[in-house]
């Protein structure tokens, strides 16, 4: 690797400050926290929840997120009949500006063979269990769309403001293995860590 | 000839549990990060485009006995070696020992921000009208692939319904292999769990969807 590397840099390819820059970027600066504000902005916000369901590439780049792996943004709503996942069996496509790099399980064999056949399956290794007749819509990101999940907003969560509805948006719950967190609950540990 | 994608494994068989991680957990060894960045700023170049780098690594012969990011590594090699921006002397030895390549553009630190927030829209002018509209009932091809194809298996042959036009998008399946972008109209098209796995109760409350573009779909009679 380090080998590459130096053979880049020396060939004048690549310039090993942008490296550090790259890296920094989505070590530091981008990740699912912009996700949760664009999520609670929809839950207080009814106007940029229809914006965000019309057109999310606009209203999300309207909060500032925007570029790379997100340059066409759909969101999907959960609603007490419908809970939407979202995947990518071909490879690891994923909506960076909004919820950064995807998690390890998400890039893996594993989640991406069984998201799409047995959904229900794969909630229950998060330690989610849906009702029984609850339908569940499966997108698997084949092209270049970006798909969001806007979690349910929990219940007893009226008197939040939107800071505080930011921290109950789970990077998962957006994903669509988890579910937005009850208020006055700490972070669940995660099942198998 | 048919075309092996190792990385379509949607539907398969034979995995376990999915192993959730807290947030904020992205890599798990420092080589890791620096991968990311080599593919990003190579990305930058111009010497290829992002559909070829997927048909690079889902044609690895050991796609499936690599992580992750050793995958995006391997990928990287090839595609160094395919362009001829790098030789395999080159990297055995750690070092460079021939021209580079010119039509390489640098992506230097300061325009990293830029770069990223711009990103690489795939929207393009249509040059005809879209064959479908939301509502109808279209099967996706059956054929085997001949080529980088982003059908997954286990929708091939299968009939769905049309609910989202998304315009036409660069095609990745002729843009992967140097043919130009050759827009086509992209379509969510939506097929029940049973179409696609079988009539067993755990499938009927499911629903699965996949963005199509129109030269994979017929219409239905």
């Amino acid at each position: 690797m380090r080998a590459l590397e130096s053979v880049l840099i020396q060939k004048g390819y690549v310039d090993p400050a942008a490296l550090d820059a790259l890296i920094d970027t989505y070590q530091t600066r981008v990740g699912p926290r912009n996700g949760a504000r664009v999520v609670a902005r929809a839950w207080c916000d009814a106007e940029f929840r229809r914006r965000l369901l019309e057109d999310a590439t606009a209203a999300i780049a309207s909060l500032g997120f925007s570029g790379r792996q997100g340059e066409h943004l759909v969101a999907v709503e959960n609603t007490p009949q419908l809970h939407n996942m979202v995947v990518c069996t071909l490879c690891s496509c994923y909506p960076w500006p909004v919820l950064g790099l995807p998690p390890t399980w998400y890039k893996s064999a594993s989640y991406r063979a069984r998201a799409v056949r047995d959904p229900r399956g794969v909630l229950k290794d998060f330690g989610v269990e849906l009702p029984a007749t609850m339908r569940i819509r499966v997108w698997d990101s084949t092209a270049e769309v970006r798909y969001l999940v806007v979690p349910q907003r929990p219940a007893g969560s009226f008197h939040l403001d939107e800071r505080e509805l930011a921290e109950l948006v789970t990077r998962d719950s957006m994903i669509g293995t988890g579910l937005a967190r009850q208020p006055g609950v700490a972070p669940a540990a995660t099942p198998s860590s | 000839m048919s075309y092996c994608s190792n990385a379509d494994l949607g539907g398969h068989d034979g995995y376990g549990a999915v192993r959730p991680e807290p947030e904020g957990e992205l890599f798990h060894a420092p080589w890791e990060p620096r991968v990311l960045a080599l593919n990003l700023a190579m990305g930058a170049t111009g010497l290829w485009n992002l559909d070829a780098v997927r048909a690079a690594r889902e044609t690895l012969a050991d796609y499936r006995d690599l992580s992750y990011y050793e995958i995006w590594l391997a990928g990287l090699e090839k595609l160094l070696l395919q362009s001829g921006a790098v030789q395999a002397d080159e990297i055995a030895q750690a070092r460079s020992m021939h021209p580079a390549r010119v039509a390489a553009q640098m992506l230097h630190a300061d325009q990293v921000q830029a770069v990223l927030a711009r990103g690489a829209p795939t929207t393009r002018q249509p040059i005809r009208p879209a064959r479908y509209a939301p509502g109808q009932w279209v099967r996706t091809s059956a054929t085997a692939p001949q080529h980088h194809t982003r059908l997954p298996g286990y929708a091939r042959g299968k009939r769905g319904v049309i609910e989202r036009v998304h315009g036409a998008h660069v095609f990745a399946d002729t843009h992967a292999r140097g043919l130009g972008e050759q827009p086509q109209w992209l379509y969510t098209v939506v097929f029940d769990g049973t179409e696609l796995w079988g009539a067993a109760a755990s499938h009927q409350a499911s629903q699965v969807s996949v963005d199509a573009w129109e030269p994979y779909l017929a219409p239905l009679a």
